[in-house]
């Protein structure tokens, strides 16, 4: 009976994971893959690592990069960076954030309740999302199983991209692209970001490039999905309960069939 | 109903005598749920419960999610990222409704090659099948549009792919476009529509659910043997059923309850792994995204649509013969929604007496093959349309057309079938006779009456 179920089950599994995320978006290049606190089903975030990263976006990535979906107040939010209410105001004003704002009609210093401001570079992509909207691991065959057990791979795809540039350029129509393992194509607009000791960390890290692009990988995860840990939180939740709903209804359902079954056996059938 | 004779609904306090005579309504409940059901059901009678709680979850997320949702354009893939962020619990609803969706279409899968395996479409079960097919196809409708909501590039492009399918209509199908688009392209017009129909849609579901139930309650339902509930004697009758409450509601919620243990593991850790990574990008007319790929349950139908290319002989014969209307565009329009109109004929096509796969020998190795080949089309349908995979796609779809047009009228002529028990409760005592939980069924339907 049992098992019958678990076939269906794993019949009905198998549908969905035989093609679901067969393709993803198209990332051909070398992606790493990095080991991330958050990720498995009890992975969760590193606030110091995310406090990190924020620094890393701060003094670097937002030069020309936005956050536009991100209102600035959820980093104290629970599960994220976990800023004080007083260093969410300070951070606006030590780093000069401002917003356009469409009453006004100008820009004006950005309040907690803003979102974070939109790219400054036309052709920078908006971070908000990317750790969701990329995929660094495909296949084999377009089965997903990659997928399925290293994860879909945005965070390591975000780092691997920072992390492998190749020093090779070449100039296109007027502009400079420079080479990159990770990236489509193998060249990319943005020049080398990082480099050795770009940010100081307040916490003494040292920060290389591998640890600042792990860093604001991490963070760019939460910004793409702050509720990663509440959502993992459910689901543990929601198994248990249910785990213990399956049983009781289990017991139930054998307790209810058991004088039928038992007729069953008293009566042999006809061959 | 279901002309099995059972005891009916009896009123005996004067409230209920009373009640009953103005709006028989507790005895309609009674009858509905006390439906005599043969004894003998497997675990895949159960997808039906399944998908009746899909269906309530996805209408029920889906109201909530309506509430925060801004039907523009300019607006729409922020209101989302709003809902994700700003709602509180938004991103488990928006989570559940969108994975919600793959649990609804794994169901309705399973539910279908059941009813395919055991002959559930055949008389005169016919009609419960032809509204059961209306249901998928409304469903399709209906997940299609939703995807198109969030705005992202598949969302965009998905929604211009599969809008331009009418496109290929000769002479009217530029106008059919336009009209199902409302404008040239896709843009607010549709996205508006989109929304309102994918809101209309679900509650014109629910009501075809309820004539689908009432069609079976009509009949009586199938079972894994094919073999009718003795309708004779009630005592007969008895033997053969069981009410289905509390036998089968137990059971089925059991079952649900493993089922959703699955889904909320995917729901908790892996949300997006069913999704697609570009549709977490906003919809952009200018960029179109390396691999248009629709959802997963609808791959192999796309794997069919783009299986017919100018290269087959067929599509050159067609166009020869109509003199060139119906082109290689327009033919794989038609076999993909041919696909599922044979498979709504399938109780016409299928000439065999015998309803349960389990008596039919050479059946089962054309069914097995059939749902691999369903995989199959599914897997060609998400690869890149180059190389070998469209003629993994056309041997595919040719399969799918010849299960439905020459197996399965052929089957019925040729195929000598196995002994079938006299009555379900020879098929229920044998199964449990022989002591301990017996297996057979859909996955080991060796369980013939000769052992």
């Amino acid at each position: 009976m049992l098992r019958k179920l678990a076939i269906s089950t794993v019949t009905a599994a198998t549908l969905a994971l035989s093609s679901g995320a067969a393709l993803a978006a198209g990332a051909e290049g070398h992606v790493e893959d990095y080991a991330f606190s958050f990720e498995g089903p009890f992975g969760t975030f590193d606030q110091n690592q995310l406090q990190r990263g924020l620094q890393v976006y701060t003094q670097i990535c937002s030069a020309c990069h936005g956050l536009r979906y991100v209102p600035i107040r959820t980093l104290s939010d629970e599960g994220g960076p976990g800023l004080s209410e007083e260093e969410v105001r300070a951070y606006i004003e030590q780093n000069f954030i401002e917003v356009y704002d469409e009453d006004l009609q100008d820009w004006r210093a950005a309040t907690p309740n803003d979102n974070f401001p939109t790219s400054s570079l036309e052709n920078a992509p908006d971070l908000s999302l990317m750790t969701k909207a990329r995929a660094g691991f495909h296949g084999p065959y377009g089965l997903g199983l990659n997928q399925l057990f290293r994860g879909i791979g945005g965070p390591e795809y975000v780092a691997s991209l920072l992390t492998h540039y190749t020093g090779s350029e070449r100039e296109e129509f007027g502009a400079v692209l420079y080479g990159n393992e990770t990236f489509a194509g193998g060249y990319i607009a943005m020049s080398p970001p990082l480099w050795e000791g770009a940010v100081e960390y307040g916490d003494g890290t040292e920060a290389t490039v591998e640890q600042m692009a792990m860093d604001v990988a991490a963070f760019l995860t939460w910004t793409a999905e702050p509720a990663l840990m509440a959502r993992k939180q459910m689901g543990f939740t929601a198994i248990l309960m249910l785990g213990i709903l399956s049983v009781l209804l289990y017991l139930t359902n054998k307790r209810i069939w058991a004088p039928v079954k038992a007729r069953a056996k008293g009566q042999q059938p006809a061959e | 109903m279901s002309g099995i004779p059972h005891d009916h609904y009896e009123p005996k306090a004067n409230w209920e005598k009373s009640l009953q005579k103005r709006l028989p309504i507790v005895g309609l409940i009674y009858d509905t749920i006390m439906i005599p059901t043969p004894k003998n059901l497997n675990w895949m009678w159960i997808w039906g419960i399944v998908l009746v709680f899909c269906l309530v979850l996805q209408i029920v997320t889906g109201i909530i999610l309506v509430m925060h949702y801004t039907p523009h354009v300019d607006l729409a893939f922020a209101s989302v990222e709003h809902i994700m962020r700003n709602v509180n619990g938004g991103w488990a609803i928006r989570y559940i409704h969108q994975n919600g969706a793959s649990l609804f279409f794994i169901a309705v899968y399973l539910h279908i090659f059941r009813g395919l395996y055991y002959g559930s479409y055949k008389a005169p079960r016919e009609i419960t099948w032809i509204i059961g097919m209306l249901i998928y196809l409304l469903m399709m409708g209906t997940a299609f549009m939703g995807y198109v909501l969030p705005w992202g590039q598949m969302s965009f492009w998905g929604a211009t792919v599969i809008t331009g399918l009418f496109g290929a209509i000769p002479f009217v199908g530029d106008a059919i476009q336009t009209w199902l688009l409302g404008g040239p392209a896709v843009d607010n017009a549709t996205l508006n529509r989109f929304l309102s129909l994918h809101y209309l849609l679900p509650f014109i579901i629910l009501g075809l659910v309820i004539v689908h139930v009432w069609a079976f309650h009509t009949t009586g339902n199938n079972n894994p043997t094919g073999v009718e509930v003795r309708r004779t004697s009630k005592k007969e009758a008895e033997a053969d059923t069981l009410p289905f409450w509390p036998y089968f509601v137990i059971k089925d919620l059991f079952a649900l309850a493993v089922i959703l243990v699955a889904f909320f593991a995917i729901v908790g850790f892996m949300p997006n792994y069913l999704g697609h990574p570009d549709n977490y990008i906003e919809a952009n007319p200018l960029v179109t995204p390396a691999h248009i790929v629709p959802e997963w349950y609808f791959l192999p139908f796309y794997a069919i649509l783009r299986a017919f290319d100018g290269d087959v002989w067929v599509v050159i014969l067609a166009s020869f013969l109509t003199g060139g209307i119906i082109d290689a565009k327009f033919f794989g329009v038609l076999a993909m929604f041919g696909a599922i109109l044979v498979m709504a004929l399938a109780p016409w096509l299928d000439t065999s007496s015998v309803r349960s796969g389990r008596y039919r020998p050479m059946f089962k190795w054309w069914f097995w093959l059939f749902i691999v080949n369903f995989f199959v089309l599914m897997w060609a349908g998400a690869m890149p349309a180059e190389g070998i995979y469209p003629y993994i796609a056309l041997i595919g779809s040719a399969y799918w057309f010849a299960y439905f047009l020459v197996i399965l009228p052929l089957l019925g002529v040729i195929e000598k079938p196995l002994p079938q028990p006299d009555t379900i409760e020879e098929d229920f005592n044998e199964h449990y006779g022989k002591g301990g939980d017996g297996h057979g069924g859909a996955t080991s339907p060796a369980a013939s009456p000769a052992e």
